[in-house]
């Protein structure tokens, strides 16, 4: 019987297997930021340690960063000691690190695949749950803990027990004004956040391959909201295009072994998945989250749910949580709920694609009145790229603020928060109670859907807007 | 790795579904660079509500945490581990966790044991008719015993069990098999990426 993509991948990797125990895996790029990595290092001093591949390691600075004046000291005590122990940790283990200020500097996930370290087939790791997103180049990626952090930088390899499979088979043309994000979060409202516990999942099917590498990355990014070990596609073209000329990419004969290689890495005919999902890409429309999960999604056209919807007792108790949390009332359309901030930016929606498709609705246009938006570029050379197209006078000339590269107000751990009580409509991956700052109030929204909202200060989709 | 076999404590039910790791613990307490501290921001937007259930006098000092599915999804922050170990949780028994999360406990010592939805009902309504009153989480037996002698088998794999009666070192465990590890390092394809030395697309261009 043949293999899916995850298990060749998988079986490409195994150093070492042996009964009752996990398989040993080797890692072939270990991607570090400064919040999961300080404890790993300092186990490694304290073993007397060193890091085993540092030329298979790569470092940079995202989470606690700021994304004003960034080439002063970081002001918040504890954020700057962090960041400043990545630093020394990085010199005293010889690890390569694109600190704030440098022009590779970025959220970890946008910048592997712009320096091109990123490539099929490969397995990566970081201590990040969003390390799913380097998936949409064929490449089996997931998020660890610290401990295991520690593990990958004095080992190189990870123990790990093979996850079942599972395909979600999306095909179809997606209707106009709808993105890759509205694909993940219909998806994720579809199967529930713990979907797809303990399945490596491969995306397949027509409209995954129509869409762009930025597209892909958006919906791998999101596997762990719906609780999957690592999400996949297969690479093609499009994959090897883009990864044509990065500075990591293959050259001469090592390229062409390459691209034989990856064109393997495609799920055989006759293997099967343990689980197969199919989602029809022609129904789908713009999907906004009224609640506190990811799985809370609805159509931009429905109303807020009645949590009596919800089949068990736990659901119906989270969903009113929920909904006494975001202050919202059963049966409000979602297009009524105004939002104080709009955030453009993250590892789902911080790439360039993301900041075109916004800007595109923008242009030409005044921000609401009282509406904030951030527009924070993923990675230092997205903003450079940005403001090469002029896509920053855009965005200043609506109003909006335009920072630099950095994590942001995806999660409440540098200057860009909301206050106790203030919504936002945000381009992030995640809607959990407080994450963009304690009693912020959090609606998971597409580029499009999110510019369109900055223009009316309520939820709305770019084919609201008046001509 | 300390060794753990049997943890007799309190057992604290925690109503609710979903828990991820954000609210375990917030991210704005993620920045010390010890592994100690953490119990601070341990439900930090909870634990100033007085009907929280470790404000409550039973169950402040609980050591055995029974949530509700779905606990510890999102961010792979092993800081949620260290914040319920720093505040004194030895086991959780609950019927789904995130992956990374199981894992992370797993590795630092945490026992995380599965047993059904319908179950995690049963230990809930028990302990709510019983507060404060101890049970037992058995490892080597792979159950829990109330009080009334009452046994509740849970599910743990062989190897995390393995790992957490010996406590054992990951690392060195994996170092042992160091002549492998090289070995395969010897067949990688020469077109796989290096990030050293370091190029970018000003070296590049």
């Amino acid at each position: 019987m043949g293999k899916t993509l995850s298990e060749k991948v998988w079986d490409a990797h195994v150093v070492r297997t042996a009964e009752g125990e996990p398989d040993l895996l080797y890692i072939d790029l270990h991607l570090v930021h400064e919040v999961t990595s300080p404890q790993a290092f300092e186990g490694l001093r304290l073993a007397g340690r060193p890091v085993r591949r540092p030329d298979l390691t790569l470092a940079t600075e995202d989470h606690n960063t700021p994304t004003l004046d960034i080439l002063k000291p970081i002001a918040e005590p504890t954020s700057r000691k962090q960041v400043e122990t990545l630093r020394q940790n990085a010199k005293d283990f010889g690890v390569r690190i694109h600190s704030l200020g440098d022009r590779d500097q970025g959220v970890v996930h946008i910048i592997g695949p712009q320096l091109g370290v990123t490539q099929p087939g490969m397995t990566i790791v970081c201590g990040d749950s969003h390390t799913s997103t380097h998936g949409a180049f064929g490449a089996l990626a997931f998020g660890i803990g610290t401990s295991e952090v520690e593990h990958v930088l004095a080992t190189q390899t990870l123990p790990q027990k093979k996850p079942k499979t599972m395909a979600v088979n999306i095909n179809g043309e997606l209707p106009d004004g709808v993105t890759a994000k509205d694909v993940v979060l219909a998806l994720i409202a579809k199967v529930g956040t713990g979907g797809g516990q303990g399945y490596i999942v491969e995306y397949r099917g027509s409209t995954v391959e129509a869409l762009s590498m930025e597209g892909r990355m958006t919906i791998c990014n999101m596997s762990i909201e719906w609780g999957a070990k690592a999400g996949m596609m297969a690479p093609d073209e499009t994959t090897f295009a883009y990864l044509k000329g990065r500075p990591h990419a293959p050259e001469g004969e090592d390229w062409d072994a390459a691209v034989e290689y990856w064109k393997t890495l495609r799920t055989d005919d006759d293997a099967t998945f343990d689980v197969e999902v199919d989602i029809d890409a022609t129904q789908l429309t713009p999907f906004v989250t009224w609640g506190t999960n990811p799985g809370h999604g609805v159509p931009l056209g429905a109303v807020v749910p009645n949590p009596e919807d919800f089949e068990s007792d736990v659901e119906q108790a989270t969903a009113r949580r929920a909904l006494e949390y975001m202050a919202l009332t059963p049966g409000t359309p979602m297009r009524d709920i105004k939002v104080d901030t709009v955030f453009l930016g993250s590892c789902t929606n911080g790439r360039i694609e993301d900041l075109r498709l916004a800007a595109s609705v923008l242009k030409g246009r005044r921000i609401a009145d009282g509406v904030r938006m951030l527009v924070v570029p993923g990675s230092a050379r997205v903003r450079l790229q940005a403001e090469a197209e002029g896509l920053d006078k855009v965005f200043l000339d609506f109003g909006a603020e335009w920072r630099a590269a950095g994590c942001s107000m995806c999660l409440g751990m540098n200057p860009d928060q909301l206050q106790p009580g203030e919504r936002a409509a945000s381009t992030s991956n995640r809607n959990f109670e407080g994450r963009q700052g304690k009693g912020g109030r959090t609606h998971l929204v597409s580029p499009p859907v999110a510019a369109a909202t900055a223009i009316t200060g309520h939820l709305s989709a770019p084919a609201d807007l008046s001509a | 790795m300390e060794k753990f076999s049997r943890h007799v404590g309190v057992p604290v039910p925690l109503r609710r579904s979903n828990v991820d790791t954000d609210q375990i613990i917030p991210a704005v307490y993620l920045k010390r660079i010890t592994r100690t501290g953490f119990e601070d921001g341990l439900f930090a937007a909870w634990r100033n509500d007085p009907e929280f259930v470790l404000n409550q006098d039973a169950f402040r000092n609980g050591s055995i945490l029974v949530p509700g599915p779905d606990f510890g999804t999102g961010s792979s922050r092993e800081h949620a581990v260290w914040a319920l170990q720093n505040y004194g949780f030895k086991a959780i028994i609950g019927a789904r966790f995130g992956d990374i999360f199981r894992n992370n406990a797993g590795k630092a010592g945490l026992v995380v044991g599965v047993v059904s939805e319908q179950t995690v009902d049963r230990i809930w309504d028990y302990i709510e008719a019983n507060p404060g009153q101890e049970i037992e989480v058995d490892l080597v037996e792979r159950r829990v015993v109330l009080a009334d002698g009452t046994q509740i088998p849970f599910e743990i794999d062989d190897f995390t069990r393995h790992r957490l009666l010996e406590g054992l070192d990951d690392i060195s465990m994996t170092l042992q098999h160091e002549g492998d590890i090289a070995a395969y390092e010897a067949t990688r394809p020469s077109f796989k990426p290096k990030t050293l030395p370091a190029r970018t697309a000003d070296t590049v261009a």
